[in-house]
C-alpha cells in the first residue's frame, strides 16, 4: 500500500537533517552559471527557490517566479548521468616491473552513500534505461554499479512543463513511477511525500509529517495534470523503428546536415546515452599506464573507427545514427526507445535541432515533406547501408 | 622509435610567434623537471639552452615562416631532426600574423615604419608545413603543456599522440559547464573547434574564440547562418572566423565568404 504524508514547508529541512545524520551525502538543485544544476547541499537555502526556468529549442534562461516553490523548474543540463556514469573516470593502472613483468591494478570507483533530491520522472525513466544496459547485461559494469548502489533518489513530480519537455508522448512522465525511494509533490504549504521503497518509508516516518488530506492529493494531481497539459511536442505515431528503417535514404538528412554542427551537445545532455571510449596516459619513463574512460559521441567521426576505416565518415550518417538508435533499434536492443522525452536534446542543441520536428519530417514520405523537392534531392547517404546496423550497435 | 643507446634529445625552436607556447612548456613546471632528467634539452632559448644547429630526435616549433631566412633555417632543422612537430597557431596554421595575408600587407608596413626598406617581409606568414615536412602538428594559442607532455611521452614511446578530434561541446560536457551558447547567448565558436584546451574559455563563461583549429568535419555554416540568422552582423562572423586560425579551412573560406557579404553591402548590392 502507498504510504503517503504531508511534509508541511516549515518541516522541509528536517529531511536533510535526517538524510545527514542516515550518512548520506547531499545532492541537490541549484543555480550555478546560469543554469539549474546538482550539486553538493548543505542547506535548503540553497535550492533554486522562486525561480523557473524557460526553455525553447537552443535556448534555456532562469527567471524568478512568483510561486515560492523550489522546485518550479523543469530540467537541468544534467541530473543522475554524471554521477552514475561519470564523464571521466581511471580505470585502472599498469606497471611494469624490474623483472620486465606488468602488473595491472584496478582503479575502484569512490561512491559514498549519496541522496539525490529533485530527479524528475524522465531522470529516473533514463536510470532504469542505463540499469539495464550496465548492470543486467552478460558483464554489469563494477563502476557503475558501485556508484548506483549508493544513491537514495528522492524524487519530485513536475507540476510544470518546458516548452521542450514531451515525457507524455514518451510516456515517462510527469509523474515518478518508479525507481524512486521517496517522491515529492510541491505544494504552496509543503509537500505529499510518497515513500516508494523500505527505505524509504524508514527515512518518511523519521519525519514529523501529518495526515495527508484529500485536499493536498487533490491538488499534487492537479500539479501533474498541469505538467501533462502543458506538453505540445508529440512523436510521430505508428512504429518509429520501422518508419526510421523506411526513411533510410530520406532526402531530410541531407536537410539536417545544413543545420547539424556534429558537436555532440545532445548526445552528452541525453540522459540515455552512453557511449564512451578510452583513453591511456603513460609516464615520461613509460613504465607506468593509466587507463581511463571518458563520454564519447557519436557525433565524433573517430567513434565508428574501426580498422583502419571510419564506418560513418560523413556527417549525415552520424546524425541518421543517433536519431535511428535512440528511436529505433534501441527498442530492439533493450525493448523500448531510448528516448525518455526530457527535451534537453532539444534545449541544449546550440542551434535549436528539434528532435520531434525532425522526427516528424522524416516520418513523412519525400514528396510530402516539407521544404523538400524530390526531383532535386540527393540520393542515399553513402557508405553506411542500413542493413549494417546490428542491434548491438551503439 | 627514438634509438634507446642515448637519451633523447630535444630542441625547441622559435620562428613568428609570440613565446607563449615556449611559455606554455616551461609553465609544466615539475613534469618539466622529470621530462629534463629522461631528455637532453639542447636548444630551449627561452628556458636557457641555446644550440640551435643540434642534432635532435624531436624539434617543436613555435611560430610561422615570416621571412626567407625562416625558410632557410627551417630547412635546416628538419635536416637534423628527427621528428618534427609544430606546436600553436603560428606553427600550425600561420597564427594572427597570417591576418596581413588576406590583406595589403606591404601598405601596413609602409604605414608602419620609419624605414620600410629595412623590413624583410615574405608576402604570406606560412605555417610550418608549407615549407617543410612536419610529423604531428599541436594546435592553440597557446598550446598546453599537457598536451606538449603527452606527444613527447608518446614520440619518446615510439607511436603519434591520440588527437582528440572531437569539438570543444563534448569536453565541456565532460567537464560539466554550462553551454554560455543556450544558457547566455553568448555566441561560441565551441561547437566548430577542436577540443584540446580542455575547455578552458567556456570553463570561464567566455564563449570559445577557436584557438585550437576547427574540429574535424566542422559545421561551419550551419553554425555561421544560425549566428547571422540570430543577430550577428557578417563583418563579426567574418573577424571571428578570421581570427586567430585565419589560414585555417573551413574557416578562411567561410570567412572570405562572409567578408564578401559585407563587401557587397557596402556596395550598395544587398545579399540574402
Amino acid at each position: 500500500m502507498k504510504v503517503q504524508r504531508f511534509l508541511p514547508r516549515d518541516r522541509f529541512p528536517s529531511l536533510l537533517d535526517r538524510l545527514s545524520e542516515a550518512g548520506y551525502d547531499i545532492l541537490g538543485p541549484q543555480v550555478r552559471d546560469h543554469a539549474i544544476v546538482f550539486d553538493t547541499l548543505a542547506s535548503v537555502d540553497q535550492l533554486p527557490l522562486g525561480i523557473t526556468d524557460e526553455q525553447a529549442p537552443g535556448h534555456y534562461r532562469l527567471s524568478a517566479s512568483s510561486s515560492g516553490r523550489y522546485f518550479d523548474w523543469a530540467t537541468g543540463p544534467q541530473a543522475l548521468k554524471p554521477l552514475t556514469f561519470v564523464p571521466r573516470e581511471p580505470l585502472w593502472t599498469s606497471e611494469t616491473r624490474d623483472d620486465g613483468t606488468l602488473v595491472f591494478r584496478e582503479s575502484p570507483p569512490e561512491a559514498r552513500p549519496t541522496a539525490v533530491i529533485g530527479v524528475r520522472a524522465c531522470d529516473l525513466a533514463a536510470l532504469a534505461i542505463h540499469d539495464r544496459h550496465f548492470l543486467h547485461g552478460a558483464v554489469p559494469d563494477p563502476h557503475y554499479r558501485a556508484r548506483r548502489e549508493s544513491l537514495f533518489l528522492i524524487a519530485v513530480n513536475c507540476s510544470r512543463s518546458a516548452d521542450t519537455c514531451f515525457c507524455i508522448a514518451t510516456g515517462d512522465g510527469p509523474r515518478v513511477r518508479y525507481g524512486h525511494d521517496l517522491a515529492l509533490s510541491e505544494l504552496d504549504d509543503g509537500f505529499v511525500v510518497e515513500a516508494h521503497t523500505g527505505r524509504g518509508r524508514d527515512l518518511l516516518d523519521s519525519l514529523a509529517t501529518t495526515e495527508v488530506t484529500l485536499d493536498q492529493l487533490q491538488a499534487a494531481e492537479a500539479g501533474s495534470a498541469q505538467a501533462a497539459d502543458q506538453q505540445h511536442r508529440r512523436l510521430p505515431a505508428g512504429s518509429l523503428p520501422d518508419q526510421l528503417q523506411a526513411a533510410v535514404a530520406h532526402p531530410h538528412w541531407q536537410d539536417l546536415n545544413d543545420r547539424c554542427l556534429t558537436c555532440g551537445n545532445c548526445t552528452s545532455v541525453c540522459p540515455t546515452c552512453f557511449c564512451q571510449t578510452h583513453v591511456d596516459e603513460r609516464s615520461l619513463d613509460g613504465r607506468e599506464a593509466h587507463h581511463a574512460r571518458q563520454w564519447e559521441t557519436c557525433f565524433n567521426p573517430d567513434h565508428s573507427y574501426i580498422h583502419g576505416v571510419t564506418i560513418r565518415a560523413e556527417r549525415p550518417q552520424r546524425y541518421r545514427q543517433w536519431l535511428t538508435h535512440k528511436f529505433g533499434t534501441w527498442v530492439e536492443q533493450f525493448g523500448r526507445s531510448g528516448c525518455v522525452g526530457c527535451g534537453r536534446c532539444i534545449t541544449w542543441c546550440p542551434v535549436g535541432i528539434d528532435v520531434t520536428e525532425e522526427l516528424a519530417a522524416l516520418c513523412q514520405a519525400p514528396d510530402t515533406a516539407p521544404g523538400q523537392a524530390p526531383d532535386t534531392a540527393p540520393g542515399p547517404v553513402s557508405g553506411a547501408a542500413p542493413d549494417r546496423q546490428e542491434p548491438g550497435d551503439d | 622509435m627514438i634509438t634507446p643507446q642515448r637519451r633523447p634529445r630535444l630542441a625547441v625552436h622559435k620562428f613568428s610567434s609570440c613565446d607563449g607556447c615556449q611559455l606554455a612548456f616551461l609553465n609544466l613546471g615539475e613534469p618539466l623537471l622529470d621530462l629534463a632528467e629522461r631528455v637532453d634539452i639542447l636548444h630551449f632559448a627561452e628556458a636557457g639552452p641555446v644550440d640551435e644547429a643540434a642534432e635532435v630526435d624531436i624539434a617543436f616549433i613555435e611560430g610561422s615562416v615570416a621571412t626567407s631566412e625562416d625558410a632557410a633555417r627551417l630547412r635546416g632543422i628538419r635536416e637534423r631532426s628527427h621528428y618534427v612537430v609544430t606546436i600553436g597557431a603560428c606553427a600550425t596554421a600561420g597564427g594572427l600574423q597570417a591576418l596581413r595575408n588576406l590583406n595589403d600587407g606591404a601598405a601596413w608596413i609602409e604605414g608602419l615604419y620609419a624605414r620600410p626598406e629595412h623590413i624583410d617581409l615574405l608576402a604570406d606568414s606560412t605555417p610550418i608545413a608549407k615549407t617543410i615536412k612536419v610529423d604531428l602538428e599541436l594546435w592553440g594559442c597557446p598550446v598546453n603543456g599537457e598536451q606538449v607532455l603527452g606527444a613527447t611521452q608518446a614520440l619518446l614511446a615510439g607511436h603519434l599522440p591520440r588527437v582528440d578530434h572531437s569539438a570543444v561541446c563534448t569536453e565541456c560536457k565532460r567537464q560539466q559547464t554550462v553551454c554560455v551558447m543556450v544558457a547566455r547567448g553568448t555566441p561560441c565558436l565551441g561547437p566548430v573547434t577542436s577540443t584540446g584546451c580542455g575547455a578552458l574559455c567556456p570553463q570561464l563563461q567566455r564563449d570559445c574564440y577557436a584557438c585550437y583549429g576547427p574540429a574535424v568535419q566542422a559545421n561551419v555554416s550551419a553554425l555561421t547562418t544560425y549566428l547571422a540568422d540570430t543577430g550577428m552582423p557578417a563583418d563579426e562572423i567574418a573577424r571571428r572566423l578570421l581570427f586567430i586560425n585565419n589560414q585555417a579551412e573551413p574557416f578562411q573560406t567561410a570567412g572570405r565568404e562572409w567578408q564578401a557579404r559585407v563587401i557587397q553591402r557596402s556596395g550598395g548590392e544587398e545579399t540574402s
